[in-house]
Order: structure tokens, then C-alpha cells, then sequence
């Protein structure tokens, strides 16, 4: 828990305060992450994304037909998607993708010494692998959501339009009247938080690895169970602060 | 040489982990352009000693200063800002897998300066030229050899023109004709611009061509103390035995190999047993 409070000043602190002494981030690192968290991601987003869409107006329509309700379809899948279902499905990809990959990626560095060699030429570790890693995950994650909102909005129009004889114009109306701002941008927001989560908790993981093949093996593991534990958790509890609170 | 300052002073170091002592008392000096050659059988406690001197490890006591600044009290920052003057060769290269050849060893001249690219280049060439390594600059770690990773590791600790260079093992691995080149940039370097260098090595033949002074670290009781210091002339002469038998290679001596049955019958079953009832 130290190390961990540690990790997330020190990513804070190499962020905000040091480039205005001169120790800046390089930018090329940065983009480097980003095409590897989330450029690379995209097909398995895409799939996942409108799979959810689609299984959603499949259900909707199923129990709304039975009611004459079908025209409420496509509110459902806007706004389970927008809230719930774009966020957190997401976030388990990356979580399965990315978490897991930083984790080794830093963890095999940890045993085979190259983190020590960075110590030793004065180059710190947390500026120079965490921050890049940081920074592209809380771009790429919200990034992704978006993406993946359209993508099931995408497949949940194909029922409809297929499926239910809706017409194109009427879905896209229909969606957007149901879904508010607010519905997205509580997504949003949550899309930032779980990839806070996700990425300290893998570099975390990571820096913590001892000894070996074995050690890396574990990290990864824990960083993923934690990493989906506190994401379910701190979903529920945003969803309890965005929805009921207020 | 003896009114300069000592490029490295350790006095006293002592370092536990739990109950286990690994370094007991060690205390050296080495000064600019002298060449200090760590020796010992594995486990004896030369790698510790060497993290200690880098500051990658603190001592439970003791001091060490580099360019006469105390190390074990300093912050991170401030031991960031000494380690830019030095360079370090490690055992396995430790190069970034993930960058090519010539990222590595632009690495340190990309960080720690703000030249151009195309000079950027040329010094990059320059030090993979250096160790021979010419036209390997955009292969990945993952596709040079054990040998060439080292070179490249050195090319990558010399890429700021650093006044001290340690090295674990430099040699290791290296086929001897690589050997002799590796040697002689280190003397070269450590001769001609009055680098001073700490390397640590198994490698007799190389240790008395580059060392100008030595010290060997005790195994068994003695583990953690330096049991003989010198230049390398004396170190061939000395009458110490362990000291003998470690630079001739030899299996039999004071560092015991064999047991005596007694003994092995002894650590084998835990407790000591007579032997008679054993044989009818």
C-alpha cells in the first residue's frame, strides 16, 4: 500500500511539478504507449463493443416487443451503454490487454536489471516508464469508450433497423433524446477513474516483481485480479455518488 | 598520487540482511586513473559490494564517498546528479529490450544533454566502433549475441565519457580475442583520459593485465572482509594460500571442496554419528 502511495505522488509529482524544472516527459514515449495501449486495441474494442450493442437491443427488443414497446429500444441501449456497459466492459479489455501486458512488460525489466540500469544512468524509472505509461492509458481508455459507445450504438442499430423495421433517422432520434450529457460524461468520468486504477495498480505490480520468471508471473495475475476488483468496486461506488446522491 | 582526494573512499561498510552479515568491516580507497580489480569465489559478497559503492543499496554502517561526497546519506536527487560522471557495465548488459542497439547507447546522451540528432548519431557510432560493434545500431538486444550485449552495454556505459566506470563480470562470455579488445579500451581509457575504473572479475588473466591494484573478499568464516589487498604484483606474490589457490584455479586448497567422510556423513544426516556402528 506504501509502495502504491508512493507510485501515485511520484507519477503526480514527475507530471506537475518537475517539468517546470526542466526534466520534461519525452512525448515520443508517450505516443509510443498510446499506438500500444490503445491504437492496438481498437479490433478487439470494436468486437466487444458492438457485441454488447448488439446483445442489448436483442434483449430490449425481446421484452419490449411483448408490451408494444419496441420504439423504447434504442433509450435502453443508449443509455446502458453511455453509463454502465461501454465503461466497464472496456475497461476489463485493457484491464485483460494492457494491465497485464504492463505489468510483465515492467516486471521482466525489474529482474533482468534494467531498472537498475536506468537508476544508474541517472535515469529515473517512474519518469521514464511509468509517466508515458500513465499518461497514455488516461488518454486512451476515455478514448476508447467513446469509440466503443459509437460501435455499440452501431450494433444496436442493426437489430433495430433489421430486426424491428426501425427506420435509421428514427433510432438516431430516438437515442438521442433518451440519452442525456450527463449519461456520458458520467462514463466518462468513470473511464478516467478506471484507468487511474488500472495503470498504477499494473505499474505497481510491476516494480514490486522478485525474483524471476516466477515472481512475474504472479504480478500479473494480482495485477489483474486487483485491477478488476477495484474497478467493479469503484464502479459501484461512482454510479452510487452519479445517480443516487445527487 | 597520495595528497589527492580518493576518487572512491569506503570506510568501514557493514551491511546485514536480517541475521546474515555479508559485508563485515570493508574499507578501500581508489584514486583517479587506477584501475581496482574485485576478486573472490561466488557469493563472497562482491556484487553487494559493488550496488553499495553505486548507491543501489544502503549500508547497515559504514561510509562511502564518491568524489568525496558522502553517498550513503544523500538523496535521490542529489545521487542522480553524481551518477551522470559515472558509468556501469552490468553482468548481463541489462540493455532495454524493448530499444534498439543504438537507442541504448544513446540513451544517457539523450537524457542527460540536448544535442542534435545527427550528433546524437555520430557519438553513437563512435562508441559502437569503439567495442566493435560497427553497423549493428538497429538490431534489438533480443537479436545480438551474450558477448555482443555486453559490448553494447559498455558502449552504453562509456556513452557520456564518464570519469569512473565499474563493471560486473566485463569479460564474461567474451570469446578471448574480444577479451583482449575490451581490455585494452579499458586501459586505454583509464591511461590516457585518467578514468578511473572498478571491475569485478573472475577472469585471472584479464584482472592482472588491466588491475593496478587489487583486493580479494574471504569465503567462509572470512566472507565479507578483504583478506588481501595490493598492486598485482603483489597479489601474485602472496603468501596467502586461499589468495593462491583462487588465482591459479586450483580445486584442492584452504576453500575446501572435498570433505572428509566424517563431515559429509555429518551434513548429510544432521547429526553427528559414530561411525562404527555402521560398519559391522
Amino acid at each position: 500500500m506504501k509502495s502504491y502511495l508512493e507510485l501515485n505522488l511520484g507519477i503526480l509529482y514527475w507530471i506537475f511539478i518537475a517539468p517546470f524544472g526542466g526534466r520534461s516527459i519525452s512525448l515520443s514515449q508517450v505516443f509510443r504507449q498510446m499506438i500500444h495501449i490503445g491504437v492496438r486495441a481498437i479490433p478487439m474494442v470494436s468486437l466487444t463493443a458492438f457485441s454488447i450493442g448488439v446483445t442489448l437491443a436483442m434483449q430490449a427488443a425481446h421484452e419490449l416487443k411483448r408490451m408494444g414497446a419496441s420504439i423504447y429500444v434504442p433509450d435502453l441501449v443508449a443509455v446502458s451503454l453511455l453509463r454502465e456497459l461501454g465503461p466497464v466492459l472496456i475497461a476489463v479489455i485493457v484491464i485483460g490487454r494492457s494491465g497485464s501486458a504492463v505489468t510483465a512488460e515492467l516486471g521482466t525489466m525489474k529482474v533482468s536489471e534494467e531498472i537498475e540500469a536506468l537508476n544508474v544512468m541517472a535515469i529515473h524509472p517512474v519518469r521514464f516508464l511509468i509517466v508515458p505509461r500513465f499518461l497514455a492509458m488516461m488518454v486512451m481508455l476515455p478514448a476508447l469508450t467513446i469509440f466503443g459507445n459509437y460501435v455499440g450504438m452501431f450494433g444496436g442499430w442493426m437489430i433495430c433497423h433489421f430486426a424491428l423495421d426501425m427506420s435509421t433517422a428514427g433510432y438516431i432520434l430516438r437515442a438521442i433524446q433518451s440519452a442525456h450529457v450527463w449519461d456520458l460524461y458520467s462514463g466518462l468520468v468513470k473511464s478516467f477513474v478506471f484507468a487511474w486504477l488500472i495503470i498504477t495498480i499494473a505499474c505497481d505490480a510491476g516494480m514490486r516483481v522478485e525474483g524471476g520468471a516466477e515472481g512475474v508471473g504472479e504480478a500479473t495475475t494480482s495485477s489483474v485480479v486487483w485491477s478488476l476488483l477495484a474497478m467493479l468496486v469503484s464502479n459501484a461506488a461512482l454510479t452510487a455518488i452519479f445517480f443516487f446522491a445527487a | 598520487m597520495s595528497d589527492q582526494t580518493p576518487v572512491i573512499e569506503v570506510t568501514d561498510l557493514v551491511r546485514k540482511f536480517g541475521e546474515r552479515t555479508v559485508l563485515r568491516g570493508i574499507s578501500l580507497k581508489v584514486f583517479k586513473g587506477d584501475t581496482l580489480i574485485i576478486m573472490g569465489g561466488s557469493g563472497c559478497g562482491k556484487s553487494t559490494l559493488l550496488r553499495h559503492i553505486i548507491g543501489a543499496m544502503r549500508p547497515t554502517s559504514g561510509s562511502i564517498k564518491i568524489f568525496g561526497k558522502e553517498t550513503t546519506t544523500m538523496s535521490d536527487d542529489e545521487l542522480a546528479l553524481n551518477r551522470r560522471r559515472y558509468g556501469m557495465l552490468f553482468q548481463s548488459g541489462a540493455l532495454l529490450q524493448s530499444m534498439t542497439v543504438g537507442e541504448n547507447v544513446a540513451l544517457p546522451i539523450v537524457e542527460h544533454g540536448k544535442l542534435a540528432p545527427d550528433i546524437v548519431d555520430l557519438m553513437v557510432k563512435m562508441k559502437l566502433e569503439m567495442v566493435g560493434l560497427t553497423g549493428f545500431e538497429n538490431l534489438k538486444p533480443a537479436e545480438i549475441s551474450g558477448g555482443m550485449k555486453k559490448r553494447v552495454g559498455l558502449a552504453r556505459a562509456l556513452a557520456l565519457d564518464p570519469e569512473l566506470l565499474f563493471s560486473d563480470e566485463p569479460t564474461s562470455g567474451l570469446d578471448p580475442i574480444m577479451t583482449a579488445v575490451v581490455d585494452k579500451l579499458t586501459q586505454d581509457l583509464t591511461k590516457r583520459l585518467g578514468m578511473t575504473a572498478v571491475v569485478v572479475t573472475h577472469d585471472m588473466t584479464s584482472a592482472f593485465r588491466i588491475g593496478t591494484r587489487m583486493i580479494m573478499l574471504g569465503a567462509g568464516p572470512r566472507q565479507g572482509t578483504i583478506i588481501a589487498s595490493g598492486t598485482p604484483d603483489e597479489i601474485r606474490n602472496s603468501p596467502n594460500p586461499e589468495v593462491q589457490q583462487f588465482i591459479r584455479g586450483e580445486a584442492d586448497g584452504p576453500v575446501p571442496l572435498k570433505l572428509s567422510k566424517d563431515d559429509y556423513i555429518n551434513r548429510l544426516l544432521g547429526t553427528p554419528r559414530p561411525l562404527e556402528k555402521a560398519e559391522h
